[in-house]
């Protein structure tokens, strides 16, 4: 059945307490941050009120093309990784037997309940050269000696790759368990091996469902601030690393402003492109 | 021999046999209809042949080759499946052509065979729609010009029509059959669904337990059921337990005697078959076997009457031009023809 339309204000009522809470919360605070990234900054101080394009002017510098591509860049790595390792996962997990389903799922949703701290320093500790799995490869006499993993550019993509690949499962499986096992099976009738069966059909079926994941572990990884800094060199370090550098230890804090609220802009344009295509894919 | 042969085929899930033993040849260009209730293991075997699933034991042989562990993508069979599995990322012409695309034909030629396949199911001029566009009676075809677009050697399909509802479903068992005697193909078509194999099938293979019951013509399976199990499912029949009269002459039944009748030798008691429409009533002192009918069904076109012979029920199907003057609760005399008469083994 189909419910009535609200037709006066009182039927609106339920909505009140969110909306509330949305705007005290998110609206005001998101437009304070708004309205001081057109402030002055103080040289050496503080800021104060004016309408200025100072900020967003200092885009243009080199150092924050680096960042935002480095931060854009890494983003991008781990969705493609959590993408193109987590469909074939997520597509043998659907078809596998319910207990080896609930045990996997229960796995990746305990790394979910992780903190990204616990994560970072666990990870810190695993590639280190004194405690790391290279003390391992060397007891198995596959090194002469163990080495440092990190800090570098592959130990922050492990770590993220690590944070976001239970999501990455998470988005994919209802629609991987949706899925008509007999398209497989047609495919392979039709002379299709296997591997190309997944290929020409799987893969393409859910073509629209990929480019949603993908965009979603690509705002996840987007946003991420301690890993980089745990696992990674100053040259690792993302937008949102920046982003707190400015606001906190140079009292910049309409830089920092304007940087956020692009960051945002960033954001909500990818989850919009991600609406879109799960609109086209439910249409079809 | 050339076509198909099934050697000793089970398939076991979890020691539970779904199929168990199966023996069966098929003749090249032979209509098959696999028959059976739910869960008798039909669709198992046709997915066997099919090389989605291994069999526990047996062989599999087409024109005398063992192809038992060949996997599904070598064997060259065309297969539709009762979810059709359409593929929806691809149009109507390119799901025909899909096939033809895994082997490599040429973007020319894949447009033209798809073209003629689609015209041979009357779906000429379709290819460029997407396949969400179209009613069920149209994706049925497009899954059949799919699977037939490698010329196979074997046409399998999985309860093609249970889809569809009842009108469209009988002219597509007469489409399918026509097309089938055209292409000359092997064909075999798993249903629960008794008057589509009678339709259809040149040889019925009636399943239960996992086991073949019965393989033989439509005719013959419903004129000569070889025990209860195909008796009762094909068909209405009535099922009277019957034992050697005392004079010999016929059978002594519950309700009376049915003169003509033999049970065979070595056996005083069996279970004897008799169609509803080979049951004729007639006046009480006419006939040595009588009852009371306890309830008439007139559905217009034929009327079935309900007949208490010594507390087991028969049933008679007549026609509304011989309906006679009984009323429910007269006492009526049934004349079994001993010709249609039939003794199963127990």
């Amino acid at each position: 059945m189909r419910p009535e339309p609200p037709r006066r204000i009182a039927d609106y009522s339920p909505l009140a307490f969110p909306a509330v809470m949305l705007t005290v919360f998110f609206v005001v605070p998101f437009g304070i941050m708004v309205m001081v990234s057109f402030f002055r900054r103080q040289q050496g101080g503080f800021y104060t009120p004016d309408f200025v394009l100072e900020s967003y002017a200092r885009f243009l510098s080199t150092f924050f093309g680096g960042v935002l591509s480095f931060s854009l860049g890494l983003a991008a790595c781990v969705a493609l990784i959590c993408v193109i390792v987590g469909f074939p996962f997520t597509y043998e997990l659907a078809r596998a037997k319910r207990w080896v389903q609930v045990s996997w799922l229960v796995a990746l949703l305990s790394v979910l309940s992780l903190s990204e701290v616990i994560i970072g320093f666990a990870w810190s500790t695993l590639l280190s050269r004194t405690a790391g799995i290279s003390n391992l490869l060397v007891w198995l006499g596959m090194m002469d000696k163990p080495v440092a993993l990190t800090p570098n550019f592959g130990a922050v993509l492990t770590g993220m790759v690590y944070q976001a690949f239970p999501y990455t499962v998470l988005v994919l499986y209802p629609a991987m368990a949706r899925l008509d096992p007999t398209l497989m099976e047609a495919a392979r009738t039709l002379g299709s091996h296997p591997l190309k069966a997944f290929l020409t059909v799987v893969v393409p079926a859910l073509r629209n469902t990929i480019v949603a994941t993908f965009i979603m572990v690509f705002v996840f990884a987007l946003g991420s601030y301690l890993l980089p800094q745990l696992l990674g060199r100053p040259q690792h370090w993302t937008l949102s690393v920046l982003i707190t550098d400015q606001a906190v230890y140079q009292s910049n804090m309409p830089f920092a402003a304007a940087m956020a609220v692009f960051l945002v802009l960033v954001t909500l344009s990818l989850v919009g492109l991600a609406l879109l295509v799960g609109r086209k894919d439910a249409a079809t | 021999m050339s076509g198909l042969v099934l050697e000793g085929i089970s398939k076991r899930f979890n020691n539970v046999a779904a199929v168990d033993h199966v023996d069966l040849s098929v003749p090249n260009g032979t209509f098959v209809c696999m028959l059976g209730p739910s869960g008798c293991g039909k669709t198992t075997l046709l997915r066997t042949i099919a090389g989605l699933e291994e069999p526990t034991s047996g062989r599999i042989l087409i024109d005398g080759k063992d192809i038992t562990k060949l996997p599904a993508h070598q064997r060259d069979f065309g297969m539709v499946f009762q979810s059709l599995a359409l593929f929806p990322h691809l149009n109507v012409g390119e799901n025909v052509a899909y096939p033809l695309r895994i082997r490599g034909v040429g973007k020319a030629d894949q447009v033209k065979r798809a073209e003629e396949l689609l015209a041979l199911v009357d779906l000429g001029g379709f290819a460029g729609r997407p396949v969400s566009k179209l009613s069920g009676g149209q994706r049925q075809r497009v899954a059949i010009a799919r699977a037939l677009a490698l010329s196979p050697k074997l046409f399998l399909l999985d309860e093609p029509l249970s889809a569809l509802d009842a009108k469209l479903r009988e002219a597509m068992q007469v489409e399918l059959r026509k097309l089938q005697q055209r292409l000359g193909i092997t064909t075999i078509v798993v249903t629960h669904d008794q008057r589509e194999a009678m339709t259809m099938a040149d040889l019925v293979v009636v399943m239960g337990n996992g086991r073949i019951q019965q393989a033989a013509s439509p005719v013959e399976i419903y004129r000569k059921p070889v025990n209860s199990f195909v008796a009762d499912f094909i068909g209405s029949t009535n099922l009277l337990p019957v034992r050697q009269a005392m004079d010999g002459q016929g059978v002594s039944a519950p309700g009376g005697t049915i003169p003509g009748v033999a049970l065979g030798a070595g056996r005083d008691q069996a279970t004897l078959s008799v169609r509803p429409e080979d049951v004729h009533l007639v006046p009480a002192d006419q006939a040595p076997l009588t009852g009371r009918i306890s309830f008439i069904r007139d559905l217009g076109a034929s009327i079935e009457t309900f007949v208490d012979a010594g507390g087991t029920q028969i049933v008679a199907v007549t026609s509304p031009r011989e309906r006679a003057a009984f009323q429910v609760g007269d006492t009526v005399g049934l004349r079994l023809d001993p010709e249609a008469c039939r003794v199963l083994s127990s």
